[in-house]
């Protein structure tokens, strides 16, 4: 029905099924933009937030998916920026598509859930016309926006070389410039996101009247700011090939050499690594002196359900135990301990984001205040689900019509 | 017209600030009440969530721990604080579309609620929950809504607010000050809580006045400041006598 459409000499599944699948993400989508509506024309009372929960789920998502959404830019980074200094990296040509897509997904779902996140929507460009330049929001806000501008930039060659549309001759010849342009829209986009993801972690970081949350760091940056960027870093290209390998297993075929999972499992490593090293000074250094000094101790900030448990989840379980899988050459060459790697890295990300916005906020600075929980509501579920089935959708369009893997008609023959 | 102290007089010696006696206060509720009445503070018809109410002055109870007959109580009132570190109020520093500014010639916190996009950012940041969220519409019953106070504008559903030290009280007196001839910078005024507390417990000034009663008790022996350690320099003092108290304003202290 659509053979037209997909790519010449590619396979793709009987249309029937493809439009099941896409039935079945629509109507996810649909229960998220019901309760996307219930939240714009109710109010955020339907959510679970609180004056204490101020931030809730959405952040923690917002924040997460900006995070896994890195591979867009630090894989453009290595790929456009400094292959032609370590030309093997050159390899991640054969994923970078992929990693445009899911940057552009993750960026554009996080402005969507932002949407319902603030209490005023039609005020959000207030954010651009009345800009508080100290504050981290506002850098988060300005950059979020311009590099979502440029994955759109970055993706839209790719829609066009749909064999349909490539057939168009002003749109071939369109397409084909922007090529030649990427290399600068993605250090344009490097540039970008390496201040929003830093940003983002600039959130809590200057929060001096929060403890847990806190941070001293350089000049007007707190420690945080470098350690999300760094996180988001040894995290994104990792989610990009865990995406990639799903797509494998649903469509069981192979669309990437084993050889581009082993150069990613090395720099996620080396990068996991260092992010290690330097979070685990920083929260020594916060847990004895930043927080001592403010007159609390470790202890104060982690009980139930935030037990110490969190910590041990992120920075052991999602943390060592991931690097050394990814920098060991016989434990990354086992598909299964590879992938499983590449899971409790973005798992650990993941947790490090709900640490830093929930459980930051629910420890009472106050000595007679109390320590409260957050419980996320459907209205808060309902919208943070639909946006991974979004990104679901264009993944599955983008593979259906475009030729978004480079490898494939050679590696399935 | 009143007028915006910051732009006319940028070198004012002027810092409104508070002092709370906690061994005069008897937890009566009276400054509660009428910061409530005074600024259109909007409730629900089922307060029970205390988590989702809207309150400026808030009331907290604290106990010293000890069993019967060593027993003791005392409350706190927890307005806003209106910080004055050097690099800025927690708030402040965070908003970002300028909905929260400090004015320079008060000292005044000042929050603009039509600015405000409710990203809740100055919530997070502030330690002593002195701002609440507007998670509905507001509504009183038809009764109530002829007793609004017209100098305070209702707030709308999905903004901020909080505490301002009633400063419309002190934009009246500067402009009766002006219409009388008198220097409109050296006006005082008291706002409503201080006004209602049938004990005297909340006193309210010049704290760069030296002469004034405020900056004489913020002097005093028995003065602290909540969560000193922080360093967000809060211009609100309270006044106690028990160590108790003293322990539980500050982390560790």
């Amino acid at each position: 029905m659509d053979k037209a459409l997909i790519p010449d000499g590619l396979k793709r599944c009987p249309f029937p099924i493809f439009a099941l699948w896409l039935l079945a993400l629509l109507a996810v989508i649909g229960w998220g933009v019901y309760a996307g509506l219930t939240v714009l024309l109710k109010g955020l009372n339907v959510t679970g937030l609180n004056n204490y929960f101020g931030f809730g789920l959405y952040i923690t998502v917002d924040l997460a998916i900006i995070a896994l959404g890195a591979g867009a830019f630090f894989s453009g980074f290595m790929y456009y920026g400094i292959s032609r200094f370590f030309p093997q990296l050159k390899e991640l040509g054969k994923i970078i598509n992929l990693a445009v897509i899911i940057g552009f997904c993750c960026y554009t779902g996080a402005l969507l859930v932002l949407l319902l996140e603030i209490g005023q929507p039609l005020r959000g460009w207030f954010g651009y016309w009345h800009a508080n330049v100290h504050s981290m929001l506002t850098e988060v806000i300005f950059c979020i926006t311009c590099y979502a501008i440029v994955l759109v930039i970055e993706f839209t060659p790719i829609i066009l070389e749909n064999r349909k549309l490539d057939q168009v001759k002003p749109l071939h010849v369109f397409g084909h410039s922007l090529h030649e342009l990427m290399a600068l829209f993605a250090l344009t986009g490097t540039f970008l996101s390496f201040f929003h993801q830093g940003s983002l972690g600039g959130v809590p970081g200057v929060m001096f009247g929060r403890p847990f949350a806190y941070r001293t760091g350089f000049f007007i940056w707190p420690w945080t700011f470098f350690l999300f960027t760094l996180s988001a870093m040894a995290s994104g290209p990792a989610f990009t090939a865990l995406v990639c390998r799903l797509i494998e297993k649903a469509t069981r075929k192979r669309l990437v050499d084993h050889n581009v999972y082993l150069m990613i499992a090395k720099i996620q490593g080396g990068l996991l690594l260092a992010y290690l090293i330097f979070k685990g000074m920083d929260t020594l250094y916060w847990a004895l002196d930043t927080a001592p000094s403010f007159g609390q101790k470790l202890t104060d900030f982690y009980r139930a359900p935030y037990g110490m448990w969190l910590l041990f989840a992120e920075l052991g379980i999602c943390g060592v135990i991931p690097a050394v899988i990814l920098l060991t050459p016989k434990a990354r060459e086992n598909n299964h301990l590879l992938f499983l790697a590449f899971f409790l890295d973005c798992v650990g990300i993941g947790i490090n984001r709900f640490v830093m916005t929930v459980q930051a906020i629910a420890i009472p600075v106050m000595p007679f205040d109390e320590w409260a929980v957050y419980v996320p509501t459907w209205a808060e579920w309902a919208p943070c689900v639909a946006m991974l089935c979004y990104g679901a959708v264009i993944v599955s369009l983008s593979y259906r019509y475009l030729p978004v893997f480079p490898q494939e008609k050679e590696l399935n023959r | 017209m009143s007028g915006n102290g910051h732009s006319e007089h940028p070198e004012s010696a002027v810092r409104f600030g508070m002092v709370i006696d906690l061994d005069k206060c008897t937890g009566c509720g009276a400054c509660t009440v009428a910061c409530q009445q005074e600024n259109n503070i909007a409730f629900r018809p089922d307060e029970s969530n205390k988590l989702r109410t809207i309150s400026w002055m808030t009331l907290y109870r604290l106990e010293n721990g000890q069993d019967y007959p060593d027993h003791r109580v005392a409350y706190l009132p927890r307005p806003c604080m209106h910080c004055d570190s050097g690099h800025d109020a927690p708030c402040t520093f965070v908003c970002p579309v300028n909905a929260t500014k400090r004015d320079e010639t008060t000292g005044f916190v000042n929050h603009i609620p039509v600015r405000c996009i409710g990203c809740r950012y100055c919530m997070v940041a502030c330690p002593y929950h002195a701002r609440s969220f507007n998670w509905w519409d507001p509504k009183w019953p038809e009764t109530m809504e002829a007793m609004l106070n017209p100098e305070v504008s209702p707030r709308m559903r999905g903004v901020v607010e909080k505490c301002t030290f009633c400063h419309h009280r002190y934009y009246r007196a500067r402009d009766a000050a002006r219409a009388a001839g008198e220097d409109p910078d050296t006006v005082l005024y008291t706002p409503a809580c201080a006004e209602a507390c049938p004990t005297g417990a909340i006193v309210f000034g010049n704290l760069k006045d030296p002469h004034s009663e405020v900056a004489e008790l913020s002097k005093d022996s028995r003065a602290f400041r909540l969560l000193a350690k922080l360093h967000t320099e809060p211009k609100v003092i309270y006044l106690s006598r028990h160590a108790w108290v003293h322990k539980q304003s500050d982390n560790g202290l």
